[in-house]
């Protein structure tokens, strides 16, 4: 019933949809952390207005299915007039909108950023009190703390929860496929309907994400050990020995 | 505007399908995540294996790819078992395929929150009840269940508000839930923003709602507890 004929003929597609789906989560982790973090403080601020509108943005778009973000940023934009004349003027901001890539980037990138600043600002609330104070004793002004003391060991303390983030997002991108794009999941569906071979199709891509997740977690607790060292938990001392 | 008029009504019963779903696959998953809690939290080595199975490759993989794989996978399975025995085959329903997938992946979610959950209860508490002379299912169900619960709500929370977004998903094996009728209706209108703006309504309405619930239940079931204000 498994035919691994099928699978070995398929590892071009696979490979090259694994190729897409890492592009796609990479870049869209890359902008979202970058946009995150400066929201993330505008999000921890006590300026109310500020904190409110940035948690008004990431409300909408934790609250609904990044299924339906994509299909409003793809599907739904054509919709509108200005859209159109733009494609036929040529305007090359407006025609990103027709390639299914940009747009499931911006989805992904939009949607992560918006869990993403919650993960940062929650962190950077729960500064010790007495970093800041120590802080603003060494007359710092605002921006160097923050640039000091703030973000860096926010962003450390941040690790466990934003390695969550990363999975869910490599996971997430699976959707990718319903604006045509042939990413991982793309090609099992491509394999499927070509060989009508459902369980070669889902299953090989299903270990394929499972071996990207384990790289994943592996590459995230390197990263805990090497920045969280200090927070581990003591080890007894004939342990250590 | 008369568009969206008409087409309202179709996609508020598609948003029926939508609850549907999630409250089944929800009460499947809590189901499936007890079960699953118990095996890990079992002395037998041949119980814990096959839970911590069961919780790492689900979380391994997206949902959509499980769900294609009970689907087609699925359908090929009975149209096998029909031709063996020379039968009809009957097509897979998109609505069981789709619940028991997101139940089946939620229980390995759910696993893990009642198995913390269920570590948080401290063992005195038993013993206490034990040194009263309780049998095992009356410490069970006065001392450990109840407490267990108020550790676990917070994660039963979470859990049900992304387990109530992935049931858009479903719609990719062709339920014809909210998300496909806005499908359905944008495409004859011409107005898809219009008709997804609706369904991300009707969605941030659904998690607004359980947030409130989920709120109202953490607070009934944190009665008594101490809270150390800073």
């Amino acid at each position: 019933m498994f035919d691994f004929a099928i699978i070995i003929e398929s590892l071009p597609e696979f490979a090259r949809g694994t190729l897409l789906s890492l592009e796609l989560m990479a870049l869209s982790l890359l902008a979202g952390f970058v946009v995150a973090l400066p929201l993330a403080v505008a999000r921890s601020s006590s300026i109310l207005w500020l904190s409110r509108s940035v948690g008004m943005y990431t409300y909408l778009f934790r609250g609904t299915p990044m299924l339906i973000q994509l299909l409003l940023i793809y599907y739904g934009l054509s919709q509108f007039q200005w859209m159109q004349d733009g494609w036929e003027s040529g305007n090359p901001v407006l025609l990103l909108f027709r390639e299914p890539f940009f747009c499931a980037w911006l989805a992904f990138a939009l949607n992560t950023t918006a869990y993403t600043t919650e993960i940062f600002a929650g962190v950077f609330k729960n500064t010790p009190v007495g970093e800041i104070e120590a802080g603003r004793a060494m007359g710092m002004t605002h921006f160097t703390l923050l640039r000091r003391i703030v973000i860096p060991a926010g962003l450390g303390r941040a690790i466990p929860t934003y390695s969550n983030e990363v999975i869910l997002m490599l996971q997430g991108s699976a959707i990718a496929s319903a604006v045509t794009l042939v990413d991982l999941t793309g090609a099992a569906r491509y394999v499927y309907s070509r060989h009508f071979a459902p369980f070669e199709a889902f299953i090989t891509a299903g270990i394929i994400y499972m071996l990207l997740t384990f790289c994943l977690v592996g590459i995230f607790r390197m990263a805990e050990n090497h920045w969280l060292g200090h927070l581990r938990p003591r080890t007894s001392p004939d342990k250590q020995r | 505007m008369n568009e969206l008029v008409e087409y309202f009504p179709a996609i508020l019963q598609g948003s029926l399908v939508t609850v549907k779903v999630a409250l089944l696959s929800v009460l499947l998953a809590i189901l499936l995540g007890l079960a699953g809690a118990a095996s890990r939290l079992s002395a037998s080595r041949w119980l814990r294996f096959p839970a911590v199975a069961y919780t790492t490759l689900i979380r391994g993989m997206p949902d959509l790819v499980l769900m294609l794989l009970v689907f087609y996978g699925g359908q090929v399975v009975v149209n096998n078992i029909a031709d063996r025995y020379a039968v009809e085959p009957f097509d897979l329903d998109p609505f069981v395929a789709g619940v028991s997938t997101i139940g089946f992946i939620f229980g390995a979610y759910f696993t893990e929150t009642f198995r913390g959950a269920f570590m948080a209860v401290p063992a005195g508490q038993m013993e206490a009840g034990r040194a009263y002379g309780m049998n095992r299912w009356q410490v069970f169900h006065r001392i450990l269940f109840p407490q267990m619960l108020r550790h676990a709500l917070p994660g039963i929370g979470n859990n049900w508000q992304v387990l109530l977004k992935s049931t858009a998903i479903v719609s990719m094996i062709g339920l014809t839930d909210m998300t496909l009728l806005a499908d359905q209706a944008g495409r004859t209108t011409h107005q898809p923003f219009i008709f997804y703006s609706v369904v991300a309504g009707i969605y941030l309405l659904f998690t607004a709602a359980s947030g409130w619930g989920i709120n109202r239940l953490e607070r009934r079931y944190s009665v008594g507890v101490r809270h150390a204000r800073l």
